[in-house]
């Protein structure tokens, strides 16, 4: 079976599923030119949710993710976040973006600018935060991500884990009600997946509501509320973890599961 | 077999090593040169070869250098001089003719600028270094500075053509104009018909308008300094104000037209395409010939278009292309990643731009976009071809000069050692702006 995500015990006190819509996409398609990627994707996502999304590559999970703030663009259906529809009106966009906090593979953090910089630049361009409070904020979500200290390096100098969790601190600076994450762990060393999936879990005990695109079944296992497995463009499977486990009904899950979990 | 070998191989150490020096022959001078000259048989070799030529070239260039010939005031005198010095070789005498240099230094720096009013470009290049400063080394100088930088475009060209302080003032009252029917009508209806209106305002405020305002101005308030027409002006100070504006003026627009090239927008990513492959596609001699000659053509008869704007704008537009090319290079260079970094966390195209992409793909292309700068610099010696009297045009001038008949070498040398300072000065910046910037391992 798989390994666990964290050893201890998980406070699930304000991991709560409420009954407000977060993300609703219905019927949603898109296509890389001729190439069906997304087909017929319908998905309510709620507040406080911590949905895990899982498949073989080339499934369209990351393409599925990265239509909710609109960095794909799909050509069909409806895609509503937070009551704002995705339309090709950029300020619907920018407003959505700015609300939905996103956290990628390769972490895609400025090496230009400092760790700190690199927090608080959205808000003061953004948000139009003043600096002195931006940078109070900033300081914060740092220390909760555990690397206050280095605030004044750049990007370059850090490890991969602690690259990621500055992104995911930088994402946090912009107070997001969602929190999206495209391979947050992929990229990394095994000594480093655990300490970002613990920032993950901090921020799931917080509430936060979470689509996670991830290989770590250890932490669809103790933190997701609900899995969703999916097969060239399509949702063929979603359950409760346990379920979705110990019970899959689809072939294609079963297939999938054993070759990830058999050894 | 580990086990046969676990008595002699275990080992434990009692005493630290103290650390001590190299030894003598690998640092110092000779370490230094054992290691980078005589490395091998052969390495020797070339070293010494090398050397030779070096020793050889030398001898050759440094009596030519040194010749005592600073006083004379004509070729003839100078042949004199060194047939008195004894340095006469097979083809005649051997030595080089400073004289001219002594003589006419001044007017390869100024043309035919009036002497007494040389104080001014003097004083315009002064300021252009300290309007300089705040961008080149922004971390070492004051940053109110900067203030005095974006008034300096106005205040250059009136220390250098003089006329009436009108005049500057009324170019920059349009940028003025442009800003405010950009603000107000941008806040009011959208940013991009606010941009196109503003521009608009300020076109036609220079072309149609600012000429009456600056004429009534001047006749109420006469208020200048004495006028030079661009026939005098000449010599480096022209090359520095041609390569200075184009330089200034081709990475903004070559900015613009590189992201313009990338652009979603069908019609600008076209204009832009255009633009560059017909620029890049012409010599720039065929476009100064446009600037000079043909333009007059197209102009409505009895406007007259300084030569100098015309060469100004020619040279600046020939450059931006290239600059687009090479800063296209450097945000070619940027991860997709950056751009989705930036996307994600909410800023718009122009801040992502700002903010994000352009520090980085600037920075990637400065060894391309300095290239580019020195090759300009270089290139304003072309301008002699269409009779502006640049160094090169002078030096054809003074040749003409009957005292200085004959002199070739002399002139080119100087005017070669002062294109060196400039373009290696450019080349040590670069080098030591991508230093500065370098954020990765330490």
């Amino acid at each position: 079976m798989s390994e666990l995500a964290t050893d201890r015990e998980i406070d699930r006190s304000k991991m709560q599923v409420s009954d407000e819509v977060a993300i609703e996409i219905s019927n949603m398609n898109k296509w890389y030119g001729t190439f069906h990627v997304l087909r017929d994707i319908d998905l309510t996502v709620y507040r406080g949710e911590r949905i895990v999304i899982a498949g073989p590559s080339g499934s369209g999970k990351s393409t599925l993710i990265r239509c909710i703030n609109r960095l794909e663009e799909h050509q069909k259906g409806r895609i509503v976040v937070d009551g704002t529809e995705l339309s090709s009106d950029l300020k619907n966009i920018d407003k959505i973006r700015s609300e939905v906090g996103m956290c990628f593979q390769h972490f895609n953090l400025f090496p230009h600018l400092t760790i700190l910089e690199n927090c608080t630049l959205a808000p003061i361009w953004v948000r139009k935060v003043p600096r002195k409070e931006a940078e109070a904020t900033a300081m914060h979500f740092l220390e909760k991500v555990k690397i206050p200290d280095q605030a004044h390096k750049y990007p370059g100098m850090l490890s991969g884990g602690q690259q990621q969790r500055v992104a995911i601190a930088r994402s946090l600076c912009m107070k997001p009600r969602i929190m999206l994450f495209d391979e947050p762990t992929s990229a990394l060393d095994p000594e480093m997946i655990k300490e970002v999936l613990d920032t993950m879990i901090e921020l799931a005990e917080e509430g936060m509501t979470m689509l996670c695109v991830t290989h770590e079944m250890g932490f669809a296992r103790q933190v997701a509320n609900r899995v969703i497995f999916m097969d060239q463009g399509q949702i063929v499977e979603q359950n409760e973890p346990e379920e979705f486990f110990n019970n899959p009904k689809s072939p294609r899950t079963q297939l999938f599961l054993s070759q990830i979990l058999g050894h | 077999m580990s086990d046969t070998h676990a008595n002699t191989v275990a080992y434990v150490r009692e005493t630290m090593l103290p650390q001590v020096a190299p030894p003598a022959s690998s640092t110092g001078p000779v370490g230094w040169a054992r290691e980078n000259l005589f490395s091998g048989w052969f390495n020797t070799v070339v070293t010494v070869i090398s050397l030779a030529i070096i020793a050889w070239i030398l001898i050759g260039i440094v009596p030519w250098i040194l010749s005592p010939t600073w006083g004379a005031t004509s070729l003839s005198e100078c042949r004199e001089i060194l047939t008195a010095a004894g340095s006469v070789g097979e083809h005649g005498t051997s030595g080089a003719c400073w004289g001219v240099i002594r003589e006419r230094w001044v007017q390869l720096l100024f043309g035919f600028y009036p002497s007494d009013l040389y104080w001014r470009p003097i004083l315009s290049f002064v300021l252009m270094g300290v309007a300089l400063a705040p961008v080149l080394f922004a971390d070492r100088v004051p940053s109110q500075l900067i203030w005095f930088s974006a008034a300096f475009p106005f205040i250059f060209p009136w220390l250098l053509w003089g006329g009436t302080i009108w005049g500057p003032l009324a170019v920059a009252a349009g940028f003025v104009i442009g800003y405010y029917v950009f603000r107000i009508l941008g806040a009011a209806t959208s940013n991009l018909i606010g941009l196109v209106v503003g521009v608009l305002a300020a076109v036609i405020w220079w072309l149609f308008l600012s000429g009456y305002v600056v004429d009534a101005l001047a006749s109420v308030l006469p208020l200048g300094i004495e006028e030079v027409p661009s026939r005098n002006f000449g010599g480096f100070m022209l090359s520095i104000t041609i390569g200075v504006v184009a330089i200034a003026c081709s990475l903004p627009l070559g900015i613009v037209l590189a992201l313009g090239r990338q652009s979603d927008l069908m019609i600008v990513k076209y204009i832009c395409i255009g633009f560059i492959e017909f620029i890049r596609g012409v010599p720039l001699i065929t476009l100064l010939f446009v600037a000079s000659t043909l333009l007059n053509i197209f102009m409505p008869p009895g406007t007259n278009f300084d030569i100098i704007l015309r060469v100004l704008i020619m040279v600046t537009l020939f450059a931006a292309a290239y600059m687009a090319e090479v800063v296209r290079g450097g945000l070619a260079a940027l991860p997709k990643g950056q751009y989705e970094g930036a996307d994600s966390l909410g800023l718009d195209y122009w801040q992502a731009q700002r903010l994000v992409i352009m520090p980085q793909a600037l920075k990637i292309s400065i060894p391309g976009i300095v290239s580019t700068f020195i090759g300009v610099f270089k290139d304003t010696t072309l301008v002699s071809i269409i009779g502006l009297l640049d160094p090169l045009g002078l030096s054809n001038a003074i040749r003409a000069d009957s005292n200085w008949n004959g002199i070739v070498w002399e002139l080119y040398g100087f005017i070669a050692v002062v294109f060196f300072i400039f373009c290696f000065s450019m080349s040590r910046y670069s080098m030591y702006l991508e230093r500065k910037l370098r954020t990765g391992h330490k």
